[in-house]
């Protein structure tokens, strides 16, 4: 398939995008990837979602798909051939589904809100939080893996890919807070995966370097913070 | 083996009105349970110990969570009779972005308008009216969002305009000259035993509302 069937719009340091990278590993797909500025957003962007005006996109024969989960799926539906993303059983693909829930509706509010919350004791409480669905996690992964390496078993699946993109910016939140997160006596089949998940081929080219990740994150919040303090004089 | 389905349930939940719809038209025979939403019962809290909520579907001894998990389980075990989502990938996708608009957005403005008053009441009605714009700009001059059938998204979308009667009611608007397409879809919905039987009657749910509103001590 020429290359230009397939591309995705996305941005470095998007976690959403790196899901949508590591699918289309996955399945070996060719595809070309365009970089947006996030504060001058294309006109392909625009036009492919105008609902969310968001990244990814993936651009398939022209026709756009958006929301990282549903790109995911797309993909997995699209290239049916194996490896799959998604098991193949109803039930495993509900609980799956719900993982994945989890982690965008609770989790990950609960990981962005540690940037937003105000004093010391605010962020605290944000960290605790993040740590509490950690553990839930670990324990979903128990159930889920039976042993093996990854959510999803032997390879890295839905799951694996919905939680794993975050894993810069876990180290993110933890470098700028001077805390762990991941923390592997609380945690240890996490933290097994965790660095599995990393090594794993479909992933260790995509992921953004995690020292890159903190300095652009220490550059946005910084500017962030300048702009609260002359709004508020 | 005949399959043995239970819903833990909430009547006036749009959540729980997605599920009772996917399971009407796939045909399918289950126990219905109303949970007493502020007193949990203790197989609700063993189904859903992550998140406590309805709807909850028991197929056979094992629980789904989250109405949307919940219908796409429904469509993809009883693939056979009236399936849901499409067969083709892309529009499988375009059908879930939808039901996740719908879910993200929707719900949240519905909640905002009757909760607000004023200015900040006027700018939410706006804003509402302005997602019910867009979905009928997605469903054009189809029958259904599904296309010639009812679909995934109707399914999602459906529980939302049994509410409209009530927000309507409570933020003094109407939607019926800014989206007559979608006016037109509902009442074609409704027509169908699977919604109709589904949701609930329009004053009993505005009844509720009004106990909603003093738990909430709102006027």
């Amino acid at each position: 398939m020429a290359t230009s069937d397939v591309k995705l719009l996305g941005a470095w340091p998007s976690p959403f995008a790196l899901r949508v990278h590591i699918a289309l590993n996955i399945k070996s797909i060719d595809y070309e990837c365009l970089e947006e500025n996030l504060l001058a957003k294309s006109q392909l962007l625009l036009q492919s979602n105008p609902v969310h005006k968001k990244v990814p996109v993936l651009i398939h024969h022209d026709k756009p798909i958006c929301e990282s989960l549903a790109i995911v799926q797309y993909i997995d539906e699209a290239w049916s051939s194996a490896p799959s993303i998604l098991p193949s059983d109803p039930y495993d693909r509900a609980v799956a589904r719900f993982w994945a829930a989890y982690i965008d509706d609770k989790w990950f509010p609960w990981l962005n809100g540690v940037a937003n919350a105000q004093g010391a004791e605010a962020k605290k409480a944000a960290l605790d939080q993040v740590r509490e669905g950690l553990v839930v996690l670990e324990e979903a992964f128990g159930k889920c893996s039976k042993g093996k390496d990854f959510f999803s078993g032997d390879r890295i699946g839905y799951v694996d890919i919905a939680l794993g993109c975050f894993l810069g910016w876990v180290y993110v939140a933890e470098k700028r807070n001077d805390v762990k997160l991941l923390v592997e006596d609380k945690m240890p089949g996490l933290a097994a995966w965790a660095n599995k998940f990393c090594e794993d081929g479909t992933v260790k080219d995509v992921m953004p370097d995690k020292d890159e990740l903190l300095e652009f994150a220490n550059m946005i919040l910084e500017a962030r913070a300048k702009l609260n303090a002359s709004s508020n004089n | 083996m005949a399959d043995e389905i239970i819903l833990l349930d909430f009547w006036p939940s749009m959540f729980g009105m997605k599920v009772r719809i996917a399971l009407a038209e796939k045909g399918l025979k289950y126990e219905y349970r109303d949970e007493d939403l502020f007193n949990k019962g203790p197989l609700l809290l063993e189904m859903n110990p992550i998140h406590k909520k309805i709807p909850v579907l028991i197929h056979n001894g094992k629980p789904i969570c989250e109405s949307q998990i919940i219908v796409q389980y429904i469509d993809e075990v009883w693939k056979d009779k009236s399936p849901l989502l499409p067969s083709d990938p892309y529009h499988r996708a375009q059908a879930r972005f939808w039901a996740d608009y719908i879910d993200k957005k929707l719900h949240l403005l519905g909640a905002r308008l009757w909760r607000t008053k004023g200015e900040e009441q006027e700018a939410n009605k706006k804003e509402y009216i302005e997602c019910l714009k867009l979905l009928e700009g997605e469903l054009g001059d189809k029958p259904y969002f599904g296309g010639e059938n009812f679909g995934f998204v109707d399914v999602n979308l459906m529980p939302y305009f049994s509410w409209l009667y009530v927000f309507e009611i409570a933020a003094n608007f109407s939607i019926e000259a800014e989206c007559p397409k979608l006016i037109t879809w509902a009442k074609r919905c409704m027509e169908k035993e699977s919604v109709s039987t589904s949701l609930p009657d329009h004053q009993k749910l505005y009844d509720f509302f009004l106990q909603l509103k003093k738990w909430h001590g709102i006027e």
